[in-house]
């Protein structure tokens, strides 16, 4: 018996073709067309490989379309984990330090500190009790570390633009703040340029409070980096290559090295003259 | 340079390049048949416009790693024989269907190159390897996926310095990821690819006996 994609299909059931095409699996390579041949499946050679690539293109294109819609929502999944283990295990480590600081006398703060409280020799049960409760902030906190590694593999795949320009995180907090990849791709670069402050942003629409000048792109060291009076510009001119970027990315998905050249271009004038000239 | 059959130095209003006969892909110059296999688009390209020794000769079976939106994989099935086509982000890869809708015997399969047991079922045994993956880990894919290369065959590689730490020198990162190639592999010819690709270096290498 083959492993062999061909396997158990009907020569000529390309919907059967395709699914084995898609799930099946082998240890390693074969002489698949000549087995092919043998089973009955081709009736020669060049019939096989006409099978082969019907049921490639069939199968492929499938696929595509079942990750086409799915890849995306998964890293908005992954992304809003990473910040709710990050919250709580925050929270949970100031429970610890307070806790920790009644028995101990010592005030320490954070993940750090949990992870020292869990290294000490408990001495009654009360230690058992908060040593139990510093060993799952520290779980939590892993786990926000874990998530963040899985975001840095998958985001460049579902937006590689995006992610060189922003970086794999960001790029996730951005589809994720738009509700996905194609409604960021739809959002006009001035709505990108403040996702994240939409509380601001309806404090100036509302009248008297200033326009936002940069919503989460503020943890982009372009903004960030950059001295107070220039950073709405910085802003701008990031936002409006984030926003080009994942337009290529859900329209055409292809990497487009100019965009990083021209946007490190841009930021270096703002940041030597002063002014973007606008 | 020898250049495989199939693939030929062909002028384009003044410009001489490398040139296959196929359906344009990408907005590549053509000339009648011919069109040009911009060295700029395509490391493959630029290792061949560079002269270096890849062993690609017509009509060979080929798997090529990270085949992204077809551009080099396209002129490879123009001259090769059966091409196998590996992509593992979709978005690309709806392009790379269209490239291979023109071409019998280009087949191309939404994998991922560090899975080789997932289209081990497909891939028959080949010729050539090519691999272009912009992911972290360039040296073990090349590794993982040896069991598909005939003994006499080539791994033709083109690894990026950036995919696998943007902070480090370029030097010691290629450095590092061939000396993952050589576990499984001889090294026979590197080369940067500047000026046509910035921090990537083209690997020719053997199966090891």
């Amino acid at each position: 018996m083959t492993d062999g994609w061909f396997a158990g299909v009907e020569s000529g059931d390309e919907a059967a073709a395709a699914e084995r095409i898609r799930t099946g699996r082998a240890d390693g390579p074969e002489a698949w067309p000549q087995q092919a041949v043998d089973a009955g499946f081709a009736s020669d050679e060049d019939d096989y490989y006409d099978q082969l690539h019907a049921a490639t293109m069939t199968a492929t294109r499938a696929a595509v379309a079942e990750r086409e819609t799915a890849d995306d929502k998964q890293l908005v999944h992954a992304i809003r984990a990473m910040a709710d283990c990050e919250r709580t295990a925050n929270e949970l480590a100031e429970r610890v330090a307070e806790w920790a600081g009644s028995r101990y006398g010592e005030s320490g703060s954070g993940v750090d500190f949990a992870r020292d409280v869990v290294e000490r020799e408990p001495v009654d049960e009360g230690d058992v009790a908060l040593q139990s409760l510093a060993e799952r902030t520290v779980a939590v906190a892993d786990e926000a570390d874990d998530l963040r590694t899985y975001i840095e593999q998958t985001a460049p795949a579902v937006a590689p633009n995006l992610s060189a320009l922003a970086g794999p995180v960001l790029a996730a907090r951005l589809v994720s703040l738009a509700g996905g990849l194609e409604s960021l791709a739809k959002q006009p670069s001035g709505t990108v340029q403040v996702l994240g402050a939409e509380d601001a942003l309806f404090a100036h629409l509302r009248g008297g409070a200033p326009s936002p000048k940069h919503g989460i792109i503020f943890t982009h060291e372009y903004v960030s980096g950059t001295r107070p009076e220039e950073r709405g510009s910085a802003a701008r001119a990031l936002a409006g290559k984030l926003s080009i970027a994942a337009r290529v990315d859900h329209y055409s998905g292809d990497l487009r090295p100019d965009l990083e050249a021209e946007l490190d271009e841009r930021i270096e004038r703002i940041r030597t003259r002063g002014g973007d000239g606008e | 340079m020898s250049l495989p059959d199939g693939v030929s130095r062909h002028d384009f209003d003044g410009t001489t390049s490398i040139a296959t006969r196929g359906h344009p892909e990408y907005g590549e110059r053509t000339d009648g048949e011919w069109r040009r296999w911009d060295p700029h688009r395509s490391k493959l390209g630029a290792m061949l416009e560079l002269g270096m020794e890849t062993g690609l000769t017509a009509d060979q079976t080929t798997l090529y790693l990270g085949a992204a939106a077809g551009t080099t994989v396209s002129h490879v099935a123009d001259f090769g024989g059966p091409t196998y086509a590996v992509e593992f982000a979709p978005r690309p890869t709806r392009d790379l269907l269209d490239v291979a809708e023109r071409r019998s015997n280009l087949f191309p399969l939404l994998k991922d190159a560090r899975k080789p047991e997932t289209y081990a079922h497909v891939v028959e045994p080949v010729d050539v390897l090519v691999q272009d993956v912009a992911t972290r880990g360039q040296g073990r894919v090349a590794t993982l996926n040896r069991q598909f290369l005939a003994d006499d065959g080539y791994l033709l590689a083109a690894i990026k310095a950036r995919s696998e730490d943007v902070t480090a020198d370029p030097e010691d990162v290629f450095d590092e990821v061939l000396a993952d190639i050589d576990a499984a592999y001889d090294v026979v010819a590197t080369e940067r690819l500047t000026p046509y690709h910035d921090d990537h270096l083209g690997v020719v290498a053997r199966p090891e006996r």
